[in-house]
């Protein structure tokens, strides 16, 4: 195992991160919360593995991800923008209902209720090696995912409008920004980037398993606030997380360090955040208040 | 005040009525989807549930563990706080009170040894619903990540000891506890035979009704109230915010820690991993369609607990898996329903008025 492989591994683990991250830093941004995460990846993994299937493409199993991951993503909007439910417990059903829904389907579907048949993948016979890693489309489009947000949150009208959106939606309602839309809007493509990090995990293990997402986009959710709501910092957070995910894993077994313990790294690090004893953490002013 | 009165209770029915029926409707579709009829599926579940002895005995013990996990939301969802830490605080629970009954010594009578095991399992809980508090109090961090963040940690930490230092070879779990036990229902009749039910339920009941005295009765309880209502009026008013958010997630922790108390004192006699896994995360659709009132919640409880039991009862036509889907659309509906009515019911009292 050279140093470069243990790189490669890294970035690998990071690529659900890097989407879900984006998705998260977009949605939170504009205002409505992101805990919704983990159900938009279990929605791209199922998305990308049922499609593929079927279909014998990967890039239609692609968008098929997106579709789904959009899908979930409009159910939320509707819920928390439209009737104004409370975005916690949106989230909380969503997430429950996904997770149910990904196994109730794989046993209508493929009369499993454990994984869906194998599936060809993105990226398939390239290796696992650095170059290799970087060969796969959605290894270089998660890294381009957060500096892409990025962009489109601190350089565009629309932008604007989703900051605005989630600091001072009357302010911006006065200016007359349509803030429900905005908020719309910046859902709708924070499930679908999600579910690009959803159909990386199926394709990655070549079929859909229930239960696949695996607490990812909660890590992913820990990455934004632990980056402060920004994608640089965010960017960070992920590669960080993964590459503490790549040492719990190489020092399973190991009597040094108990993997437990790398384990809660992300987590005690963002509660750490949270306290205020890394500098100054804020989170959006108007995130998750209903009647904006 | 007769007026309020009455939309206070329309307010509270109706979004739980909506949501059942949109549920059914979901549920039938899908059942329709699976090629089985809807009519047998739900005769299935209500006799896999209530029909028997032994169903009824298996979601009594579900819906115990739930009131608990429930209360632990509902509590400090009155205070303005969401509590999404259940499920890590349910664990600590356990493991308290099965650690506590290991280091008890051999011959302490068992009324006594279950009490300390109460106490050790709300201590459990509390303590993990205490940090969300401090922070919250301290620094105002958002107790909603805080107690999602620390589930994981909670539950990695309680696995590492687990399997570090006190399994049993070749488990998962610790060893069996020798005191402490509480009697289960199938000590007095035979026909619960195999059924996990025991008398922790009665602890349970009657800790929510301690929950609806200090809600409702005392003044602990009223400024709770307030400060979810009103927290600056209420500090206005003398109230202390920090002080009153803590002590409601403190409670809320150790309420679900008690519902450790269920399965390790009451059913399997050790603490293993996961023994809980979902029911502190079903404990916020219990508060929710309770709508935070203890009574509301043991109803709840007893809903989501035909639920899960039903769709073992289901499984061997349709994927349990529905119920977990039905569970979240009686969520979703509620938590769309409840602003929806709201609005509905003040528009027609100002048409009226």
């Amino acid at each position: 195992m050279s140093a470069l492989d243990i790189l490669a591994q890294v970035l690998r683990i990071a690529v659900p991160y890097l989407f879900a991250a984006a998705g998260g830093v977009l949605s939170e941004r504009a205002g409505i919360i992101a805990l919704t995460l983990e159900g938009y990846l279990i929605a791209g993994a199922f998305g990308a593995a049922v499609a593929t299937y079927y279909t014998n493409s990967p890039w239609l199993g692609l968008g098929a991800a997106v579709l789904l991951g959009t899908l979930v993503a409009l159910l939320h909007a509707i819920a928390t923008i439209r009737f104004k439910a409370d975005q916690v417990v949106s989230a909380v059903a969503l997430n429950l209902l996904m997770g149910g829904a990904g196994a109730f389907f794989l046993r209508l579907m493929f009369d499993s209720s454990a994984n869906s048949p194998r599936i060809p993948a993105l990226g398939d016979g390239l290796g696992s090696g650095l170059a290799a890693t970087f060969g796969q489309p959605l290894v270089w489009m998660a890294f381009l995912a957060l500096p892409g947000v990025g962009w489109l949150l601190g350089r565009t009208t629309f932008g604007l409008r989703a900051r605005a959106s989630g600091e001072y939606p009357q302010a911006a309602t006065s200016l007359g920004v349509s803030v429900p839309r905005v908020r719309l809007t910046a859902v709708l493509l924070s499930g679908a980037i999600t579910a690009l990090g959803g159909a990386y995990l199926a394709f990655d293990q070549h079929k859909f398993t229930d239960g696949m997402s695996a607490g990812r986009g909660f890590i992913a959710l820990a990455a934004v606030i632990f980056g402060r709501w920004e994608a640089p910092r965010a960017f960070v957070a992920c590669l960080l997380f993964a590459a503490a995910e790549t040492m719990q894993i190489r020092l399973q077994g190991s009597p040094l360090l108990p993997s437990q313990f790398v384990e809660m790294i992300p987590y005690v690090l963002t509660i750490v955040a949270l306290a205020g004893f890394v500098g100054k953490s804020a989170a959006p002013s108007a995130l998750g208040k209903v009647d904006a | 005040m007769s007026t309020t009165q009455r939309f206070s209770w329309e307010e509270s029915l109706l979004p739980p009525a909506m949501a059942l029926a949109i549920a059914m409707v979901v549920g039938d579709l899908l059942i329709l989807a699976f090629g089985a009829s809807p009519g047998h599926i739900f005769g299935m579940l209500l006799e896999g549930t209530w029909g028997n002895a032994y169903g009824i005995g298996q979601t009594l013990y579900k819906a115990t563990t739930l009131t608990c996990t429930g209360l632990a939301v509902a509590i400090p969802l009155r205070a303005g706080l969401f509590n999404i830490g259940a499920e890590s605080q349910l664990a600590a629970g356990g493991f308290a009170t099965a650690l506590a009954m290991l280091a008890l010594p051999a011959g302490v009578p068992w009324p006594l040894a279950a009490l300390i095991g109460v106490v050790a399992a709300a201590l459990g809980g509390g303590l993990v619903g205490a940090i969300p508090g401090a922070l919250r109090a301290k620094f105002g961090a958002s107790e909603v990540i805080v107690t999602i963040m620390l589930n994981f940690v909670v539950l990695a930490f309680l696995n590492w000891v687990v399997a570090a230092k006190i399994h049993v070879p070749e488990s998962l779990h610790t060893p069996e506890i020798a005191s402490g036990m509480v009697p289960r229902f199938a000590d007095f009749s035979a026909t619960f035979r195999g059924s996990a039910a025991n008398l922790s339920i009665v602890l349970v009941l009657g800790l929510a009704a301690a929950a609806w005295w200090y809600l409702f009765r005392t003044t602990a309880g009223y400024e709770l109230r307030a400060v979810g209502l009103q927290p600056a009026a209420a500090e206005n008013g003398g109230v202390r915010l920090g002080r009153t958010w803590f002590r409601a997630l403190t409670l809320g922790g150790a309420l679900a820690g008690i519902g450790g108390v269920n399965y390790v004192l009451g059913y399997k006699h050790y603490y293993e991993e996961g023994f809980g896994t979902g029911s502190g995360y079903l404990g916020i659709a219990v508060a929710l369609v309770g709508r935070n009132h203890p009574a509301g919640v043991v109803l709840a409880a007893l809903l989501f607990a035909t639920l899960s039991q039903g769709g073992l009862a289901v499984n061997a036509v349709v994927p349990k898996q529905l119920m977990e889907v039905l569970q979240a659309v009686v969520i979703l509906a509620v938590a769309i329903c409840v602003p929806e009515v709201r609005r509905v019911l003040r528009n027609s009292a100002k048409a009226v008025a």
